[in-house]
């Protein structure tokens, strides 16, 4: 048997082959200068129809009042924070992606870092109609979610973790969407100066501001995307984070614990790779970017995807230990409810799929396979739905007093507004792909081989 | 230079060796207003142009300053001066509980005037109308040309000069003018077409806000809290099968704290009076609760005072007076049974007043009794 050493320090290309400058353009620029193949259609009339499924029960909602969904006591809190909570998990892995990725000096983030920032901000847009809608009177929302100066002289509770919630989730959308932007100019230039008829023109000449690919512009704007990563960095820990306090700072058994936000951000990550796995396969192989996202690159999320997955699977085994350890009868009955009781199909469907099947990709074979990537991310996706699920769910529907314990039983209204936010999420990405570049043309052409002077070398040595 | 059109002198390179040292070149040869534009950013540029380090960072430093000393200082200011509330037994001022909040806004801060200030004051954009732009040299290195922009009004600029430096240099020399529209372009403020939309713009906000404040918000789904569906005192309920808004208690129970009272209009006030006490001490608390009923029930019929001379004064069967000697010597019980059966055409207080308050006016009576009729006694 040969001994094959591998050089870990050299790192795989983020570009395979040595293409042209212009020629990436051409091909990133693709799908927005040629009209859109058939399939982008039928893509957009599926995504379309979940759409108007999720506006029907939205306008439904508004007219009759939350009283539609399936929520009562004493599981007041069903899908709409279910799905608040799923959605802000998927998205963490963009802003994580372009900015920890980025000050970790992970190269391959490029190829996959814009895609990723989108699908951030469209998941939060899902995320942030929740919890707007099921405050049932969300046109008069900002009375209690703002802090203003009004004429009842009342101010909201800045002790309150949902109030942390709105600050935190509004600065991070914020945030993930100027970093967003930022990083589209120059791109958003390029395509101005593509376009030949004069509405895509204007249009990308306005969003781009002016950008002129100055070196002097260069230089602050290198400056401002590394603060920005830096801020961005604790932003994506501290939002899931304050996420979980909506639980952890209450005093309910099952979600009273210190461990929610490790365990939150984990899931997080761990959701938010999936979900861009997904995607990133399916436009991989629609518009033929296999040598700029390559096969690598899904490996390394493949890893991830693994890591986090096991530490979810840590967490939840940690829960179980400690509800056992603190000798706590309610936190143990809490939990041994979880996995027996009424709901125990969604305990172990959320364990399957988030646990046991992620642990394929300790082989090689199957995350570097395509079809393999796909599936499995798929089932996280699932698993992630239903872990938030058990925990909103199953740690109400049994309080402290049997005589309060009840079931909850979701309305065609609520899966019609969790149909409807994958419709706006993949309505969104289609929208994305096509008329703004997937993937970071100014970023990658830093990094093709050759693309810096050879004495400062970084492109020229690692390719 | 003023009345030539020339803008600027570029030239375009193919590698990024030779962008680097052209800007290299090109400050060497003393020019300061020039500029080097290329796809991405190329390490080492910054250097080679001599450029000195941004200071966007010190915007950051102080705008994240500002935004968590101004949340800590807001919420605290909330929180135990100008709203202070208990929540969960804690100090009014529990700052560990607005780290959260404060670190929020400090970041939310901190990027948008980094931002902003990066595109307003360091770009100067937006600007959309450039020299350069639209030109063959900027649709070159927005996509895979490396150049270099020598502008004319550089103090040491010489057109010919600088052609041969940068053929020198190896680049592909072209020069931009500015545009003819571009020079003669002015933006007329007063023009009517901008006017009108103004006009437009302000006229639809101010009746889209009208409308919505108005009327949308006074409109289904959108109506307020108060303007729900629900059952008020005396009014029609098409929600009961029997119409009325006001139901009757159920059939078969009574009322939390309730005692039935055991006589009737039929029982003489005199005698089932005497076997009723009054349960409450006369003290001020008691007897301006009293007054406070009395004025409001009673003292329409029977007057301020008790004389039995109100304003209802002919209109209503005349009550007596409460200064006789006959209501003088009955018993509290008395005027209690009265209050709460009614007596001929007065009629029954139970359901206004409550037991207790009933017994405070008997109190408040018996004081108005008293200051009528005050003697000597009285005076100690
Ligand atoms: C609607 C007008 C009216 C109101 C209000 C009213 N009364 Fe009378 N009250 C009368 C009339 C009339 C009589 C005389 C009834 C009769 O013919 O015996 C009377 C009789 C009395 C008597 C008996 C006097 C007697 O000499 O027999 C007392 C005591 C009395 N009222 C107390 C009160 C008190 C206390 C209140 C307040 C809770 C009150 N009334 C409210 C009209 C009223």
């Amino acid at each position: 048997m040969s001994v094959t050493t591998i050089d870990y320090s050299k790192e795989a290309p983020v570009v395979e082959g040595q293409p042209s400058l212009r020629g990436l353009d051409d091909l990133i620029a693709k799908p927005i200068d040629e009209f859109p193949h058939r399939n982008w259609f039928i893509g957009l009339a599926i995504t379309g129809t979940m759409l108007m499924i999720g506006a029907v029960s939205l306008g439904w909602l508004l007219w009759k009042g939350v009283g539609v969904w399936g929520i009562n006591q004493p599981v007041a809190w069903g899908f709409d924070v279910v799905n608040f909570v799923f959605w802000v998990g998927i998205g963490h892995a963009g802003t994580l992606i372009s900015a920890i990725l980025f000050l970790l000096r992970q190269r391959w983030r490029t190829g996959i870092a814009r895609f990723a920032e989108a699908m951030t901000l469209f998941a939060v847009l899902c995320a942030v109609q929740f919890v707007l809608f099921h405050t049932g009177r969300p046109w008069i929302a900002a009375i209690w979610l703002l802090p203003y100066p009004n004429q009842h002289g009342v101010w909201v509770n800045f002790t309150s973790p949902l109030m942390w919630d709105v600050f935190a989730v509004s600065t991070y959308f914020t945030v993930s969407a100027v970093f967003w932007y930022i990083g589209l100019i120059p791109d958003l230039a390029t395509l101005r100066d593509r376009a030949k008829d004069g509405i895509k023109k204007t249009v990308y000449a306005v969003l781009s501001l002016g950008w002129r690919f100055s070196n002097r512009h260069w230089q602050h704007y290198e400056r401002a995307y590394l603060i920005l990563a830096g801020f961005a960095t604790p932003l994506v820990l501290s939002v899931h984070t304050i996420v979980s306090f909506d639980f952890a700072v209450s005093v309910l058994p099952g979600w009273h614990t210190t461990i929610f936000p490790p365990y939150f951000v984990a899931g997080a990550i761990f959701s938010g790779f999936a979900m861009v796995q997904n995607v990133l396969i399916v436009t991989r192989t629609a518009f033929k970017f296999e040598h700029l996202i390559t096969l690598d690159t899904i490996e390394k999320m493949n890893k991830i995807i693994l890591v986090t997955g096991t530490m979810v699977g840590y967490a939840y085994s940690m829960e179980f230990f400690i509800a056992w350890y603190s000798g706590n009868l309610t936190e143990k009955f809490v939990f041994i409810n979880r996995a027996f009781g009424p709901y125990w199909w969604a305990y172990w469907i959320m364990f399957t799929c988030n646990v046991f099947t992620p642990q394929l990709f300790w082989f090689k074979r199957m995350r570097t396979s395509l079809l393999v990537s796909f599936i499995l991310a798929i089932f996280v996706n699932i698993g992630m739905w239903f872990e938030r699920f058990v925990i909103v769910v199953t740690s109400l529907h049994r309080d402290f007093l049997p005589s309060s314990w009840g079931m909850f039983v979701p309305t065609v209204w609520d899966f019609g507004l969790l149909i409807g936010s994958f419709g706006l999420f993949f309505t969104l990405v289609l929208l994305f792909i096509k008329f703004l570049p997937a993937i970071a043309m100014s970023e990658i052409k830093a990094v093709v081989p050759g693309s810096q002077p050879a004495h400062h070398g970084n492109g020229a040595h690692h390719g | 230079m003023a009345d030539t059109n020339l803008y600027a002198v570029t030239a375009l390179f193919r590698t990024p060796d030779q962008i680097i040292a052209a800007a290299k070149g090109v400050k060497e040869a003393g020019y300061t207003r020039y500029d080097v534009h290329t796809p991405y950013p190329v390490h080492g540029m910054d250097k080679a142009m001599g450029l000195p380090e941004t200071k966007l960072g010190f915007v950051t430093l102080a705008a994240g300053i500002m935004g968590a000393v101004g949340m800590i200082s807001f919420a605290s200011w909330v929180a135990a001066v100008d709203y202070p509330q208990v929540i969960g037994g804690k100090p009014y001022w529990s700052w560990p509980a607005f780290v959260p909040v404060t670190y929020e806004i400090a970041v939310l801060l901190a990027v948008l005037l980094t931002v902003g200030a990066m595109i307003a004051f360091f770009f100067k954009f937006p600007n959309i109308s450039h020299p350069l732009h639209d030109t063959p040299y900027m649709k070159a290195v927005s996509s895979d040309a490396y150049g270099v922009a020598v502008r004319a009004d550089d103090p040491k600029f010489d057109e010919k000069e600088v052609r041969d430096l940068l053929k020198r240099l190896g680049g592909e020399v072209s020069p931009v003018e500015f545009s003819e529209e571009f020079r003669t372009f002015r933006p007329r403020l007063f023009e009517p077409r901008f006017l009108l939309l103004l006009a437009g713009v302000a006229l639809v906000s101010a009746g889209g806000g009208y409308v919505t404040w108005n009327k949308l918000m006074f409109m289904p789904p959108f109506d307020w809290m108060m303007m729900q569906p629900k059952a008020k005192p005396q009014t029609v309920s098409t929600f009961y099968a029997d119409g009325f808004g006001m139901r009757l208690p159920v059939s078969g129970t009574v009322a939390r704290g309730f005692t039935l009272y055991p006589y009737t209009i039929t029982d003489r006030a005199d005698s089932v009076g005497a076997l009723m006490v009054n349960p409450l001490v006369p003290t001020a608390t008691v007897l301006s609760r009293g007054k406070q009923k009395y004025l409001t029930y009673c003292s329409p019929c029977h007057g301020n005072a008790g004389r039995g001379d109100s304003r209802m004064n002919g209109q209503f069967p005349n009550p007596p007076t409460l200064h006789s000697d006959k209501v003088r010597q009955w018993p509290d019980g008395a005027l209690f049974h009265v209050m709460t059966v009614g007596q001929n055409v007065m009629p029954s207080y139970q359901y206004q007043i409550s037991r207790e308050d009933r017994w405070a006016v008997v109190h408040y009576v018996r004081t108005l009794q008293r200051a009528l009729n005050a003697q000597e006694s009285d005076l100690q």
